[in-house]
């Protein structure tokens, strides 16, 4: 089996040709479009059975961040390789074609966004530039797939060019100038209406309001998809579901296993958010609580991300983030964290230095709440008003801000400037941004299923033998006396290392006021990250870097819970 | 005249002429297409010290302040 890799700057549309070349037959998938981590598939190429790698977007092959590094060591390891180059841009992509084909390695290069290329006046003669090149040379379009089995039926003519030998980065600047001024001819094209609208999303004056509409509008966009879902097609589900689980309940009687299978009832009725059975909320929480959010969440970030929108979002926002000691770049990993932590904590890899890495991964892993956990707090906060969704919101973003403050004076270390490319708007592809949302929905399902079955049977398995009132008791001090919750906190406290959203759920049945529930449900957020946080976190910052930064979370928490108890609670 | 990007005012033009900062610096600016001889539009600059975004080829790209003061270039006429 050979492997494939796909390589190229960032905002070629590898990712495309990715998703082209594989088809429905990806097999491993680790959250692909964050740019970070890479996704691999397989294709059937003459009946042989091709590895493909879609390896992250670099300018180089001497890498500037640990991203790139990636590409790098991806780069070593192919038997074939896909250089896809931005038509539009031809000048700047074919320094690392050359980097590339001075290494020996069979190379083929794909002339992708032809179509954008010809529709802004950028004209290549293919045929030249594949013979300056020395390897074959293949227009596509990767959106509409034009092109692209042409593509793959030139493979076997893919070589490393006796004719180009190692060259220094200036001779490498010269030949690409030689080859552009034969192969290029531009026509020069009038600003339009759409390109002003483009400078006026980037620009401070009209920018940061633009952007604020844009995200008002995205989380408009991810309640009204996810309340529809929810009213017209898992409740209903649900509902036709609660008889079978009643008569499962009848059979069963009271004991242990109508407890863990069925749970509490109340009133002799099944309350899917506190009964705490593996059939009733281990089903309802995943699925018709916190999937619909998900399905939501992740098509609006896939079409945020696909539309070419977030690196303007990233500088405009880098003046806040250069202050916490990051810069604008930081904007990606909060935005992919509200979906899910984990691959937030790996797009933190795109900044350049240990320092601001730590600073960013801390920071997601205490201050944003996954979606998972995002979609219990409206479900649970949300009945008693909104304005206590908001106030957790709210307490997020200053501890995120004051934590990065005094993170960026705290830690050694230097917070290098943004330097970051802005892709020209794209609209994103319907099959593309479907293919992205449900590969990570189909992540979500796989991950969250087992650990939320496993936390609803420890919760019955831990009430049964009493160890949940112990612990209740030996940690009331704390939960009680210094945070001003009821002493069963604690449990859903625990919980959340498992999962999130069921601790959020798990604090319902304390009767607690809607205020203590806003200091609960920080504290569930800040003091601890989930167990698969926990391990990206191990893998990305060490264990001493993880050693210190659950410090920080755990201590930050003790402090926020504290000064939340006396602004709330006035006790 | 030789200034820096940083002197510039949004929409103005200007040739690149040189960097002032290491190798690594001089690799990276190049590598996005920043390069000696060639245009350079500012298209936005933020306050507060913020990151200027220039258009080069017809690409944007953000740039850091510090950075952007490290580019030097002759203003067009």
């Amino acid at each position: 089996m050979k492997t494939i890799v796909l390589m190229g700057n960032p905002n070629v549309g590898k990712s495309v040709v990715f998703s082209r070349l594989t088809g429905a037959q990806v097999i491993t998938s680790n959250y692909p479009g964050s740019t970070v981590d890479f996704s691999s598939g397989r294709m059937c190429i003459a009946k042989e059975v091709q590895t493909i790698v879609d390896a992250p977007g670099t300018y180089s092959l001497v890498p500037a961040n640990s991203a790139e590094n990636v590409a790098a060591e991806m780069f070593a390891s192919a038997d074939l390789v896909i250089n896809v180059v931005d038509a539009t841009n031809l000048e700047r992509n074919l320094y690392l074609t050359l980097e590339m084909l001075e290494q020996k390695k069979p190379v083929i290069v794909a002339l992708n966004m032809w179509d954008e290329a010809q529709h802004t006046g950028v004209i290549i003669d293919v045929e030249a530039l594949s013979l300056l090149l020395h390897v074959p040379v293949v227009p596509t379009v990767a959106l509409s797939g034009e092109g692209i089995s042409e593509l793959v039926s030139r493979f076997d003519d893919a070589k490393s060019p006796e004719e180009i030998r190692p060259m220094t980065e200036e001779e490498r600047w010269v030949m690409i100038g030689t080859i552009v001024k034969s192969v290029q001819q531009i026509t020069h094209r009038h600003h339009t209406f759409w390109d002003r609208l483009a400078d006026a999303s980037i620009m401070p004056l009209t920018g940061l309001p633009l952007a604020l509409l844009v995200l008002a509008l995205a989380f408009m966009v991810v309640r009204v998809i996810g309340e529809t879902l929810i009213g017209y097609i898992f409740d209903p589900l649900f509902e036709l579901w609660t008889p079978v689980v009643m008569q499962v309940s009848a059979w069963l009687g009271p004991g242990l296993l109508g407890q863990i299978l069925v749970g509490q009832l109340f009133d002799g009725q099944i309350d899917y958010v506190q009964s705490m059975g593996l059939l009733t909320t281990g089903l309802y929480v995943p699925f018709a609580m916190v999937l619909p959010y998900i399905i939501a969440f992740y098509t609006v970030l896939a079409i945020f991300e696909d539309s070419g929108y977030l690196p303007r979002l990233a500088t405009l926002t880098d003046n806040i983030f250069h202050k916490l000691g990051m810069h604008g770049y930081g904007i990606v990993p909060v935005c992919l964290g509200f979906g899910c932590n984990v691959p937030g904590v790996l797009a933190t890899r795109n900044l350049e230095t240990r320092k601001q890495r730590f600073i960013a991964a801390t920071l997601l892993a205490m201050c944003i709440p996954c979606m998972a956990q995002t979609a219990m707090i409206f479900g649970v906060l949300g009945s008693f008003g909104m304005v206590y969704v908001a106030l957790v919101f709210f307490s997020l973003f200053w501890v995120y801000v004051a934590g990065g403050l005094l993170l960026h004076h705290m830690i050694g270390g230097v917070s290098p400037e943004i330097c970051l490319e802005i892709p020209p708007y794209r609209r994103p592809d319907a099959r593309a941004v479907a293919k992205k949302t449900w590969m990570r929905v189909h992540g979500f399902l796989l991950e969250a299923i087992p650990y939320l079955f496993l936390g609803v049977f420890l919760i019955n398995l831990l009430y049964a033998v009493g160890f949940i009132s112990w612990l209740a008791v030996i940690t009331a001090p704390v939960i009680t006396g210094w945070f001003g919750l009821s002493a069963g906190s604690t449990t859903a406290l625990l919980v959340g290392f498992l999962r999130k959203d069921l601790a959020v759920g798990m604090l319902l049945p304390l009767a607690m006021s809607p205020l203590q529930l806003v200091i609960a449900t920080t504290l569930l957020t800040i003091s601890f990250p989930c167990v698969g946080t926990f391990a990206v976190l191990l893998k990305e910052l060490g264990l001493k870097g993880l050693f210190a930064a659950v410090c920080f979370m755990v201590t930050t928490a003790f402090i926020v819970g504290g000064i939340m108890r006396v602004v709330l609670l006035g006790i | 005249m030789e200034i820096p990007v940083t002197a510039l005012s949004p929409q103005d033009s200007a040739t690149i002429i040189r960097f002032e900062g290491g190798p690594q610096f001089q690799t990276k600016m190049r590598s996005l297409g920043i390069r000696e001889g060639k245009e350079i539009r500012l298209i936005a600059r933020h306050p507060f010290h913020g990151p200027f975004v220039v258009m080069v080829d017809n690409r944007n790209v953000t740039v850091g302040h510090h950075m952007a003061g490290r580019i030097i270039v002759s203003k067009d006429p």
